[in-house]
């Protein structure tokens, strides 16, 4: 199963500028990843170096043991969606989905077959004969996808394929994709800056900052265990406290100090990040020896919906986030102003160096 | 591991697509070399020569600037070309200014008429004025008598640069954000001002741009000066009558160069202008709709209508002074000056030589140019060989026809050049005229390419669909309104062009635009003045059937575009 796609060293300079460095890699098969990462931060280029649409300007791809470096993009096997569909506007949605097939030596009819089992599998059964420009966003990104794995290749690429669509018709779809990835057992690369998106859909994470991968990891690895300051921040809400580590595991913030997991690789006195998601804040039912008590008090409130977020300030210039249920806002009387007992379970904190 | 950086860029394998691109791409370069490159180095090259190919060094410049008649000329070039500049420009602004910004009642007519004049040959308004203002005209004691000079060239100049400037115009005043003036009446600001500091500056690159264009038409053209010049000497006459007259073509290069000199001057000019300018539309810009405004509106339709009025009368009297028995004394209408097998000994012949050479023009042309821009566009790497074929592109832009025909002569002409076998042939004058016209034809190609997705060729590549098949079934399907564009206009300038062609026509295949030339040399005018007329209805025929298949027959053919 290992080593569908390998990726080392791969480097891609656009004159001055590095766009990805020394970037290594590895996929399975049949596996979905998203890279994920802010606008700019490589992603389409290194979608693309795998294509060979960009080629890099070094490092190697390996795709199932064979190395596909320099070779063109037409004799690479991958199927791609775009952003912006790239569908043909003037061939009826059955000639854009049957466009690699008619060169494969098949019948007319046996082409016809396929394009409806593709249009069914995508949802789009009856629209054949329309053309592009009749589809809505979400039926045209459908045929896009048709399009691309009619011809059955070993790699799906989709370059930010929900990004152009309206955000229930984008959660609708995210479901669709993964399920026909499922399906279908393609090894898939996706493209997004959404962190949602990517972690309901995607197998692995790889998320990239700056042309550098700074984390690969299931979702639930990079949400509970970010490896570094930037997945920390990017992904999901979290609170960071700045402080100095002391050996060998308590992290001292102004006053205040927090015993944190035993950290190697940090000398005492150093600077450091400590972090907390919001959620991870306990508030009610302390036990009596609960780690990291702070007392705090309830300087703004944010109403969210299922929740409220808010902001506690534990005195002199320290801050952080807590999210708290409609049942313990009544059960405990949070309002503004509210003083509070809380507690930073040392299992969920993190300390980066800062 | 450390980012080893690779010493030299990794080298990727090229596809089979990619080698067939490559090799299009070389031979675009090779046959722009051979039509425009070749021969205006051959041109530069004879003016360095004497009468028997030695090299003489800048001997034919001195001999030149040292002759008073010949740099009298330039002079007068120069002198007609600025005038007719300072007419033209505030002129078309005007026309242009009503056209997008007051409401006209038949907006569409007055669009229409102002374009009349490109579909005919220079030498129309020259005669026109013959016979209105010339030694038997109707008005002749108007201009004292004396038409022939250069009054008679700043006039039907005027006639025949104000369509290419009015078009300019109207696009740079069309590109308006209504927001803009919105704000400026917010704050009170009164129409003079508005005028002053909105919508003058919007058009800034375009006056300078129409400005431009009508200098270089003007110092260029041959046609009117030839015509109703007289004993005025500009440029351009000047190259004919050293290479036909005195055969003389050393002499004829030098003038030729330095008719490029203005020229490729407003080229580079132009180019380095435009360049500064940055998008004035951003994709949330609300485009102007100009609202009633009486006192403005009918001012301004009383000056659309006098310049329509005067470009319909000038387009008229052509087409009387053809219809006429015998200008001034018999004025009784006959079509016997149709019949052109009496006037010139090619007789119809000229006019279905333009024909045929029109539509090998569009089609070779349009054919050449479309595909061209696409491998200039899509062919992936090879960037020196785009960067010269774009270099090339842009070359005619720059070169005046008269100038680009004479390097013609001296390039395929030459008598060890195994091409001279082109010489006198209809081919040698396609050859020119998709030469000559090239850098429109690439430009309007290059848009439209840049307007579609630029990921269709990467789609095909990933379905291993070959991309010259990518190109048949979509890219020019899609293309296919700026393809049409360029063939009609490749149509239109090929039937009315002279310049280039004028030194490279053989008897069997005289054009019709030269034809009338020498005819009106031989002083049949009102046959001339026929042949125009006949040039003037075929482009006007096929820019009206294109527009009638544009409203019924393309929707049908790209019911894709409805939504
Ligand atoms: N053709 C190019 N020339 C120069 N710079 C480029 C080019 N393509 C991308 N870049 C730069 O490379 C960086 C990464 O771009 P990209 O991979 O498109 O980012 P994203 O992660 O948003 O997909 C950006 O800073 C971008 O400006
Ligand atoms: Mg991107």
């Amino acid at each position: 199963m290992a080593g569908y796609l390998e990726i080392r060293g791969l480097v891609k300079r656009f004159g001055e500028f590095t766009a990805l460095h020394d970037i290594d890699l590895d996929i399975a098969e049949g596996e979905f990843v998203c890279f994920l990462g802010p606008s700019g931060c490589g992603k389409t280029t290194l979608l693309r170096a795998i294509a060979g649409l960009d080629p890099q300007t070094g490092g190697t791809i390996r795709q199932r043991g064979l190395d596909v470096s320099s070779l063109p993009p037409a004799k690479r096997d991958f199927g791609i969606v775009f952003q912006s569909y790239a569908l043909f506007p003037n061939l009826t949605v059955h000639d854009n989905v049957a466009y690699g097939l008619v060169s494969r030596r098949k019948t007319r009819a046996e082409i016809g077959r396929r394009v409806e089992e593709l249009l069914a599998l995508v949802g789009l059964p009856d629209s054949g004969r329309k053309y592009p420009a009749q589809l809505s966003g979400g039926q045209q990104q459908r045929v896009a996808l048709a399009r691309a794995i009619a011809t059955a290749p070993g790699l799906l690429l989709l370059d930010e394929p929900l990004s152009a669509l309206d955000a229930r018709v984008r959660v609708r779809l995210r479901h669709e994709i993964k399920a026909l990835q499922r399906r279908l057992g393609v090894t898939t690369i996706m493209v997004t800056h959404d962190q949602e998106e990517a972690l309901t859909m995607a197998d692995r994470i790889v998320v990239m900052n700056h042309g550098v991968i700074e984390q690969v990891g299931t979702p639930q690895e990079i949400y509970r265990r970010p490896a570094t300051a930037f997945v920390a921040d990017f992904i999901g809400a979290m609170s960071f406290l700045s402080g100095t580590f002391e050996a060998p595991a308590r992290v001292r913030v102004g006053a205040l100090a927090f015993g944190v997991p035993p950290q190697d690789g940090l000398a005492a006195g150093a600077a450091v990040q400590l972090c907390i998601r919001p959620e991870d804040v306990q508030v009610r039912n302390l036990p009596a020896d609960a780690a990291n008590r702070v007392a705090v008090s309830v300087a703004e409130l944010d109403f969210v919906g299922s929740f409220c977020r808010a902001t506690l300030d534990a005195g002199a210039g320290v801050t952080l986030t807590a999210d708290f249920s409609s049942n313990l806002m009544r059960d405990l009387g949070v309002e503004l102003g509210r003083r509070l007992e809380i507690a930073l379970p040392p299992d969920r904190l993190r300390v980066f160096a800062a | 591991m450390t980012a080893a950086a690779p010493a030299r860029p990794m080298r990727i394998g090229l596809s089979r697509d990619d080698l067939a691109m490559r090799a299009g791409l070389v031979l675009l370069a090779l046959w722009l070399i051979l039509t425009l490159a070749l021969p205006l180095w051959s041109l530069l090259a004879k003016g360095f020569q004497d009468r028997d190919g030695n090299f003489v060094g800048l001997a034919n410049y001195i001999t030149y600037f040292s002759t008073p008649a010949l740099v009298q000329s330039a002079l007068n070039s120069l002198k007609v070309s600025l005038i007719c500049t300072v007419i033209v420009v505030p002129i078309a602004f005007t026309y242009a200014y009503a056209l997008t910004r007051a409401v006209l009642p038949a907006r569409w007519l007055f669009q229409g008429i102002a374009l009349i004049p490109i579909f005919a040959p220079s030498l129309l308004p020259g005669l026109a004025l013959v016979y209105l203002f010339g030694n038997q005209g109707f008005f002749k004691k108007l201009f004292g008598g004396e038409i022939y000079g250069m009054d008679g060239i700043i006039v039907a100049q005027v006639f025949y640069c104000l369509p290419h400037a009015t078009m300019i115009l109207v696009t740079a005043l069309r590109t308006a954000d209504a927001r803009l003036y919105e704000a400026a009446d917010a704050l009170g600001a009164t129409r003079l001002r508005v005028f002053l500091t909105v919508t003058l500056p919007g058009a800034k690159y375009g006056l300078i741009s129409a400005a431009l264009v009508v200098f270089t038409l003007v110092i260029t053209d041959f046609g009117i000066a030839k015509v109703i010049g007289g004993n005025f000497n500009v440029l351009a006459t000047d190259v004919y009558k050293q290479v036909i007259g005195q055969q003389n073509f050393s002499m004829g290069a030098v003038v030729g160069m330095v008719l490029l000199a203005p020229a490729a001057l407003a080229f580079v000019v132009d180019y380095l202008v435009q360049r500064k300018q940055v998008a004035l539309l951003t994709a949330r810009a609300v485009p102007l709709v100009p609202h009633p405004s009486r006192g403005r509106d009918l001012a301004l339709l009383a000056f659309c209508g006098t310049v329509a009025f005067a470009i319909l009368a000038i387009l008229g009297m052509a087409v009387w002074g053809s219809l006429i028995k015998y200008w001034p004394y018999n004025l009784s209408l006959t079509l016997s000056h149709y019949n052109l097998a009496a006037a010139d000994a090619s007789g119809w012949g000229a006019y279905f030589n333009s024909i045929e050479m029109a539509l090998g023009a569009a089609i070779v042309g349009t054919a050449v140019m479309f595909v061209g821009a696409w491998l200039a566009e899509k062919t992936r790497g090879f960037g020196a060989m785009r960067g010269l074929v774009q270099f090339l592109t842009f070359l005619p832009m720059a070169v005046p026809g008269l100038v680009l025909g004479l390097g013609y002569i001296f390039f395929f002409n030459a008598p060890g050049n195994p091409l001279n076998v082109l010489y006198g042939t209809m081919s040698i004058l396609v050859i020119n005229t998709v030469a000559h016209f090239y850098t429109v034809g690439h430009l309007t190609s290059t848009t439209a390419l840049k307007q579609i997705d630029p990921e269709f060729e990467s789609v095909s590549a990933s379905l291993k669909v070959p991309v010259w098949r990518t190109f048949g079934r979509v890219t020019a399907p899609i293309c296919l309104p700026a393809i049409v564009d360029i063939a009609i206009y490749m149509f239109v300038n090929a039937m009315t062009t002279v310049s280039a062609v004028i030194f490279l026509y053989s008897p069997e295949t005289k054009l019709a635009s030269v034809a009338a030339v020498n005819i009106e040399e031989s002083g049949a005018t009102a046959t001339a003045a026929a042949l125009c007329v006949l040039i003037v209805l075929t482009s006007a025929t096929v820019k009206a059937a294109h527009l009638l298949a544009d409203r019924y027959l393309f929707d049908r053919l790209q019911a894709w575009r409805r939504r």
